[in-house]
């Protein structure tokens, strides 16, 4: 028997009181990926050809730029929440896992960071 | 089942192949120059190959990860159901993976993009 009161267990919220967040976060980053990664193929196919000013015409409109810059910081988000539970699932060692994790985060963030630079820099016309 | 440990690795692949958008992203950033250094890497056969096999992750990920969505709806998840749906997601990955290859090349071949 539970000795925790039923709103607490149906909150779910645990001892770090985030309980449910990464579970939210990576379904949410889902949804939106599915959007933004059809928007991307069918764009990449309604292109008159794939070279460097086609596609910098494209990405210089602002709506392609953003949405590209929304892409970018989708699939890192997601990324990093996927990788991050195979590392939980897998690496047993408990410091190695730390040093996994946080290696994870920097380098998606890392990622975003020069993923949105670029993006930005091709839009503005560097 | 054996292909639930399919949407992990699909997953994994693509975040190793998330590398090559930021490479993309970054030549295009970089001038002609650089974008031709690009172009020259990506017309390469394995890179190719590499780019076949994302987008079959891309589309597999697609459709287990939408099968999923469906699952935490509470919906689907009895055993027959969720093999059938499986094997859909299976084969609609795969069939989604050639149409694509299939208009990219019907409207590119003669760019040799």
């Amino acid at each position: 028997m539970s000795l925790r009161s039923p709103l607490g267990r149906v909150l779910g919220l645990g001892a770090a009181k985030e309980g449910v967040g990464h579970w939210w976060a990576q379904r949410v980053s889902a949804v939106a990926l599915v959007l933004l990664t059809l928007w991307f193929l069918a764009a990449l196919l309604r292109l008159p050809q794939w070279s460097y000013d086609a596609f910098g015409g494209w990405i210089a409109r602002p709506i392609n730029a953003g949405l590209l810059a929304l892409l970018a910081l989708a699939l890192t988000y997601h990324s990093k929440l996927g990788v991050q539970v195979v590392l939980e699932d897998y690496v047993s060692h408990k410091s190695a896992k730390v040093v996994c994790l946080i290696v994870n985060q920097f380098l998606h963030v890392a990622l975003a960071t020069i993923a949105v630079f670029a993006v930005l820099r091709i839009a503005l016309g560097g | 089942m054996t292909l639930s440990i399919l949407h992990r690795i699909t997953g994994c692949a693509m975040s190793a192949g998330l590398l090559l958008f930021v490479y993309w992203l970054l030549a295009l950033a970089g001038g002609a120059d650089s974008y031709a250094r690009a172009e020259r890497l990506f017309a390469h056969p394995l890179i190719k190959l590499v780019l076949a096999g994302l987008s079959f992750c891309f589309f597999y990920h697609l459709m287990n990860g939408v099968r999923h969505l469906v699952w935490d709806t509470g919906h689907g998840l009895e055993r027959k159901s969720a093999r059938r749906s499986g094997w859909v997601a299976f084969l609609a990955a795969v069939i989604c993976t050639g149409f694509f290859w299939f208009l990219v090349l019907r409207r590119f071949a003669e760019v040799g993009a």
